[in-house]
């Protein structure tokens, strides 16, 4: 799924400032299962802008609404009704819901309330971990399941580097080495010439680096 | 005999067998071109070539390849590193192309330290490439005269290709591989981290020696005089992949502080005289952090002056 971390409140206090009537959307999507902007974020997010707004005797009228994806159309229109009546729309979903929602809705202002972080999911309660980068182009089978494109700082394709050490990453101790564990995992199962070569330098052209990216299925088009 | 891959001097030396000694110079954190050359002289006539680091430990300085050929200007020999860090692919075979114009002859292919541990940590890093990759790519352009892409370059770059290796870095047993891999990816040779566990590395190179790896690659051992204590502890609590024993550590603890120094030299010239033995080490990178000036007395008392010529 898509992770996301909450903005802060002071982030979003100020983006709201000078507003005096607000909607909070959140979405079912990947943002509740992470618990950053499902419905019980958005109220408790609204809570406490409402709580900071009365303290500084500036108070404020808040809306909230969590509809079902923020980055499918067909639920963006359900919120047709109220849009254009506030002065400002904070999304609580992944970067792609407030895109969604500023394309559908051209003449309301939007804010987002999280900041989108990666492609992972939780390895214990509480925490989650980057496991993708989108790059376009899936070669982790190469490296029995474990992606050194986007779980290796430096995404090396011929690991680990100097710095690994105690089977952890040089740049956070709180990061594995991911090429400890490709390795490891190779050793212990005898396939150690697996990575005994010099793989070809990766073709980035599927991933952002050749610009802005469409996936197109045919059959799915009227 | 065969023709010279890019005839540096550094090449020259190792291939006619003589024990090879590189030093290493870090360019200004300015446009200090005065103060660069001053540290030049004091490595010139002492070492086969001086490794020009590229914004090591990801601060940035002078570019690597301005430096060098300042060096080339001194009349000295450059080993022009690389990090696969701050260019693409783009940027790198340009620079290569460059560095053969302006007189370079040898290079080393580098992933780059995390830029986490410099001074602009909000920088976005590259790695379009790995070290990997680097080597095959300059070898390629020097002998297939290609491009990545495949294209035929009209003049190609004759550069003496090296690679770094670290065998204090973990997982150890699989070092020695990586090392094989770089030797298959076409490093001419290998300039290894710093050296203070000489058990480890004796257990490393018994790995190197009987896979063969000697026969196919110059070996030189990373060799780092410690200034003090305090170096010592830094290095190991700051430096990724470094491994310094408690014993070395004691040892330095053992004398007092004005004569750490000449603690650690001994203990550098001790190593020195160890891999001069040492079954398929080929010669010495003395990275003298630093610390220069120093580099004379050490060459000296290492007995590895006058350098040859060939």
């Amino acid at each position: 799924m898509i992770v996301a971390d909450r903005k802060s409140l002071e982030e979003i206090l100020a983006m709201v400032r000078e507003k005096r009537k607000i909607l909070i959307v959140g979405c079912r999507g990947c943002v509740t299962v992470c618990n950053v902007g499902g419905e019980k974020e958005v109220e408790i997010l609204a809570a406490s802008i409402n709580l900071a707004r009365k303290t500084s005797d500036q108070p404020i009228e808040i809306d909230t609404v969590t509809i079902e994806r923020q980055c499918d159309n067909e639920y963006v229109a359900l919120l047709k009704e109220g849009i254009g009546t506030y002065d400002a729309v904070v999304s609580l979903a992944c970067g792609v819901g407030p895109q969604f929602l500023s394309e559908a809705y051209p003449n309301q202002l939007f804010f987002p309330g999280v900041n989108t972080t990666f492609f992972g999911g939780a390895v214990s309660h509480g925490i989650w971990e980057e496991r993708c980068q989108g790059c376009g182009t899936c070669i982790i089978h190469n490296f029995d399941g474990l992606c050194p494109i986007a779980r290796c700082a430096k995404s090396l394709l011929h690991g680990p580097c100097g710095g690994s050490s105690d089977g952890l990453c040089e740049v956070s101790k709180e990061t594995l080495c991911i090429w400890d564990m490709i390795v490891k995992k190779k050793m212990e199962q005898g396939r150690l010439t697996d990575l005994l070569k010099v793989i070809e330098a990766k073709d980035w052209s599927s991933a952002r680096d050749g610009g802005p990216r469409r996936s197109i299925r045919e059959e799915l088009i009227p | 005999m065969d023709e010279y891959k890019s005839g540096s001097n550094l090449e020259k030396i190792l291939r006619a067998g003589h024990f090879a000694f590189t030093g290493e110079c870090g360019p200004p954190k300015g446009a200090n071109v005065e103060h660069l050359k001053e540290k030049f002289a004091h490595l010139k006539g002492m070492v086969d070539a001086v490794n020009i680091t590229d914004n090591q430990t990801a601060v940035v300085r002078m570019s690597s390849l301005a430096a060098s050929h300042l060096l080339v200007h001194e009349g000295m020999e450059p080993n022009f590193q690389m990090v696969c860090r701050d260019r693409n692919r783009l940027a790198i075979t340009s620079d290569i192309l460059g560095a053969h114009a302006l007189g370079i002859r040898n290079m080393l292919c580098l992933s780059g330290d995390h830029q986490s541990f410099g001074n602009h940590t909000q920088a976005k890093n590259v790695h379009d490439i790995d070290s990997m990759q680097l080597i095959r790519l300059v070898t390629n352009m020097r002998d297939k005269g290609r491009f990545m892409n495949d294209e035929e370059i009209d003049v190609p770059p004759r550069l003496f290709v090296g690679a770094a290796c670290n065998p204090f870095a973990d997982p150890f047993e699989y070092r020695v591989y990586r090392l094989a891999n770089k030797i298959t990816a076409g490093a001419d040779f290998i300039q290894t981290q710093c050296i203070f566990n000489m058990e480890k590395f004796r257990t490393f190179m018994h790995q190197a020696v009987d896979m063969g790896l000697t026969e196919k690659c110059y070996i030189l051992a990373g060799v780092t005089p410690m200034k003090n204590l305090g170096m010592a502890n830094f290095m190991a609590k700051f430096v990724p992949g470094m491994d310094i024993p408690d014993a070395l550590k004691k040892r330095l603890k053992g004398v007092e502080k004005a004569k750490q120094a000449e603690e650690g030299i001994r203990f550098a010239l001790e190593q020195i005289e160890e891999f001069k033995q040492m079954e398929g080490v080929a010669g010495v990178h003395l990275m003298a952090i630093e610390w220069e000036h120093k580099v004379p007395e050490i060459a000296e008392r290492a007995g590895v002056l006058p350098r040859p010529t060939v």
